[in-house]
């Protein structure tokens, strides 16, 4: 073992950790080989994104250590473990939206000549990082708000790198990206990994930490559970580790025809600057996938309907009866529910408590409904399996999986019955994945009508009774429960025929 | 949800530490002051407090949801100096007398809000254009110089009060602000006052909850005036009529509120709080009167409490939930709210 004992460039050994007397890591032990991928998994909560933390300076253990290159180290700041070759990319984005990608890349670090901040050398380094990384469709000098969603995490990226990274922790890399997009971080990953650079990499997606990793470590309730190469763990064996009990990948059933009910809401032809002529049907009763690329029409539509950017041409009926819906107030109060996509900046306000949060809805839009009682609210939790200390928690102190339950706690607190949900499962792990999988199939069999956008391709065929594919701004097609991902991708990329709606 | 509970009171929302610090200024006048070794002496001390505390409350519903109200003290001396002119000694006047200003206050609070809302100019600038109007207005009525008087049925809520059996002698404004402070903290754990918060907090995230953050805000503004005119009301009374009765009080209101622990930028604190801020500088204020501190470094004493205050809620709540670094961590880039969040 002499020769991976020298590459060992970072090891963490016995971390502990607790947040006001709570333990949160428990004893934590963690080894990055240089070229290696190494995954770190875990439910929501155990702890992965504050190992992360700790190894890059953010939170400073309560005990255990941390040696880099076989000398211990004790970070005080961030920048302490930058300086040692240590970068993170955080599970939420951390880019100035106004700024040029240039100048987040170099955030607190600007080259400066004569006094002033030296612009031209900024763009040249960023130019040369990103030709580095094979990525030559992202001009310097662009602001961020410019950028997609799969570009900015590859902004991200070259930001982590350009501290010299000998390591690099990615929390979540992939949760905002859509499948294709995956792919592009697959290759740039692959390439970092023959640099030499040990990467460690938190996902709750399954595939692709089989496709990428070389080893995974687990961890469970903040504490070490094993380490093993990928290739001796099956995804079964992961899972038990993580969760405690097998799960079967098993989607709940699809809506049988007694099932389905009457039409809830219709479109017809409806539009607005992002979509067009957009026409099909939702029933009581059934889960309706949309598919499509990131900024094809698939949100907007969602937010068309919810009333956020409004439909300008065209009908939505609701039940039946025309109706137009001009903001989100009318929508909620129609009985049109909405998981976005951003919990971060539209679902949550996170310095509130849990309890304050999944009654936003319910105050904010419906008051004087009947009141759910305190026990109701408890069960509410439950069932989307929100870990926490207490319902007066704040929110921001949750982990990311428990903060997205309770955007969806938040929803189900007034009963819609309409239900959009974009991105509903964005960050869960995969035990509480399948809790929400079956949530949803439920409310359907409780006669809600359920739209869902999802970029993991699996989880919305499995889950789907039937599939609309958005390609830029329109209804490419439609396909029946248990299409396959090429028929799907097919449309979604302009090049497959499908049965058109 | 199946961790371990640690319930946390509502009371933690950061008002332990101004507590704390009431109660030791309490203890401390009783050994500076023989008027402290009784309790009339305390009920005293809660009068004079009593328009800062309403003031304070008002300012609270402002801040809370994400504004600042800076027009109140302008908005007390216009509302004293019309009475005074209105009423001018009569009787009989003061019956629609107190009715008009508190309908002048919501009117005041209104355009605050509506301004603030619909042109989207942010409530520190709308509010200062309110006190500089105000004071304007008030000074080209009276000439710098009020005129007319309060009547005695007017002046009986500042200065007057009920003797009971048990308690002795029971000021009214002690009565006005004990029923203010129960309504404004019932107020404020009803759904449409968690709501108020949570627009401070993300209004984004409130309005497409379907929300009306709109209403919401104007609703924290009219309070505020509403309060104002009430306090109005109790100073004129109290401290009889000119034109300085109000100058400084919207300062002296934010500094309380924030003493509360309430967030500036908002999303963040108690009602209760907020008022026992204003106590705790009432008390403070004794206290340096007592010790033969000059009146005039009063105002020094308000800077230094806000800029420590908001230093200690921003990188004190970081230290102690365990944070090294204030760079780094979402959370805590966070608590350094932007200023003027209403204008999106
Ligand atoms: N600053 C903080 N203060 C208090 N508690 C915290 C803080 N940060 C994290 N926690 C708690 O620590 C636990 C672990 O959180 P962490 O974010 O590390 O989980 P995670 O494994 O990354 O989960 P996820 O998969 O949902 O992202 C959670 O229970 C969370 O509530
Ligand atoms: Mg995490």
């Amino acid at each position: 073992m002499s020769a991976s004992e020298q590459d060992v460039v970072v090891r963490l050994t016995g971390i502990t950790k607790s947040f006001l007397g709570v333990p949160v890591l428990r004893g934590v032990d963690l080894e990055l080989r240089a070229g290696e991928v190494h995954a770190l998994m875990g439910e929501n909560g155990a702890g992965k994104s504050t190992l992360l933390k700790v190894l890059a300076g953010v939170h400073r253990p309560d005990s255990g250590r941390i040696e880099v290159n076989g000398e211990e180290v004790v970070f005080g700041t961030p920048r302490e473990a930058q300086q040692a070759g240590i970068a993170i990319i955080h599970q939420e984005f951390n880019l100035l939206e106004h700024r040029s990608v240039a100048e987040n890349v170099h955030l607190g670090r600007e080259p400066v000549r004569r006094g002033r901040v030296d612009r031209r050398r900024m763009e040249e380094d960023t130019r040369k990082l990103l030709d580095w990384l094979g990525e030559d469709g992202i001009d310097p000098a662009a602001p961020i708000s410019r950028l997609s969603v799969a570009q900015k995490q590859v902004v991200e990226i070259v930001k982590a790198l350009s501290t010299d990274a000998k390591v690099l922790a990615m929390d979540e890399p992939t949760a905002a990206l859509a499948d294709q997009e995956v792919e592009l971080l697959y290759d740039l990953v692959d390439r970092l990994r023959k640099r030499g650079i040990a990467i460690l990499y938190v996902s709750h997606r399954m595939r692709e930490v089989f496709d990428l990793s070389g080893r995974i470590t687990v961890l469970k309730d903040g504490a070490f559970v094993t380490c093993a190469p990928t290739t001796e763990m099956t995804s079964d064996q992961l899972v038990r580790h993580m969760v405690g009990r097998s799960l079967d990948a098993l989607y709940p059933d699809r809506a049988t025809d007694e099932d389905l009910g009457e039409v809830r809401l219709a479109l017809r032809g409806a539009g607005n600057q992002r979509v067009r002529e957009v026409t099909f049907e939702l029933r009581s009763g059934e889960i309706v996938g949309i598919a499509g690329l990131q900024g094809s029409g698939r949100s907007a539509i969602a937010r068309a309907i919810w009333g956020v950017e409004p439909f300008t041409t065209g009908t939505l009926e609701l039940d039946g009866v025309a109706r137009r819906i001009t903001d989100p107030r009318a929508a909620v109060r129609l009985g049109i529910g909405f998981v976005t996509e951003d919990r971060k900046s539209e679902g949550l306000a996170l310095r509130q408590s849990i309890r304050d949060n999944a009654l936003l809805v319910r105050r904010a839009a419906l008051p004087g409904s009947a009141g759910r009682k305190r026990s109701d609210l408890a069960a509410l939790l439950k069932s989307v399996t929100v870990v926490a200390r207490g319902e007066h928690q704040e929110v921001r102190y949750l982990s990311g999986g428990n903060q997205q339950k309770v955007v969806l706690a938040k929803w189900l607190a007034v009963g819609p019955r309409v239900l959009v949900v974009d991105e509903p499962t964005r960050g869960i792990d995969v035990g509480a994945k399948q809790a929400v999988h079956r949530l949803l199939r439920d409310l359907a069999r409780q006669g809600v009508a359920v739209l869902m956008i999802s970029s993991e391709l699996p989880e919305l065929i499995g889950m789907s009774d039937r599939i609309l594919v958005v390609h830029e701004g329109a209804i490419a097609g439609e396909l029946p429960a248990g299409a396959s991902e090429e028929a799907v991708m097919g449309l979604a990329t302009g090049h497959g025929i499908g049965e058109v709606a | 949800m199946n961790a371990p509970t640690t319930w946390r009171p509502r009371l933690a929302d950061g008002t332990a530490p101004v507590l704390a610090v009431l109660a030791v200024l309490l203890v401390a006048l009783a050994f500076a002051g023989p008027a402290y070794s009784e309790p009339t002496g305390y009920l005293a001390l809660l009068k004079r407090a009593a328009p800062l505390m309403i003031l304070a409350i008002g300012q609270y519903f402002v801040i809370v949801s994400g504004g600042f109200d800076l027009s109140v003290g302008s908005l007390v001396t216009a509302e004293v100096v019309i009475a005074a002119r209105l009423i001018d000694g009569q009787e009989s006047a003061t019956i629609w007398v107190i009715p008009l200003l508190l309908a002048l206050g919501v009117l005041v609070g209104l355009v605050n809000g509506l301004i603030t809302t619909k042109l989207l100019v942010p409530s520190f600038i709308v509010t200062l254009g309110m006190l500089l109007v105000l004071d304007g207005a008030v000074f080209l009525w009276t000439g710098g110089a009020p005129r007319g008087a309060l009547s005695p049925s007017f002046r009986v809520f500042g200065r007057g009060g009920i003797d009971l059996p048990v308690l002795g002698h029971l000021p009214w404004s002690v009565v006005i602000l004990l029923v203010v402070l129960v309504a404004a903290a019932q107020f404020m754990r009803s759904g449409t006052g968690r709501t108020l918060v949570a627009v401070g907090d993300n209004q984004d995230a409130v309005r497409l909850a379907g929300g009306r953050v709109v209403r919401l805000k104007v609703l924290a503004f009219v309070l505020s005036g509403l309060l104002a005119a009430l306090a109005a009301i109790l100073l004129g009374g109290f401290a009889g009529v000119s034109a300085q009765v109000g100058e400084g009080l919207e300062f002296r209101a934010i500094t309380a509120v924030v003493l509360g622990g309430v967030l500036l930028g908002g999303g963040r604190g108690s009602v209760v709080a907020a008022a026992a801020g204003a106590l705790t500088l009432e008390a403070l204020f004794s206290l340096l009167n007592l010790l033969g501190v000059s009146g005039a470094l009063e105002s020094a004493v308000q800077g230094v409490i806000i800029i420590a205050a908001v230093a200690y809620a921003s990188l004190g709540a970081n230290l102690r939930l365990g944070f090294r670094s204030r760079t780094a961590t979402e959370s805590s880039t966070r608590s350094t709210p932007p200023p003027h969040k209403e204008n999106r």
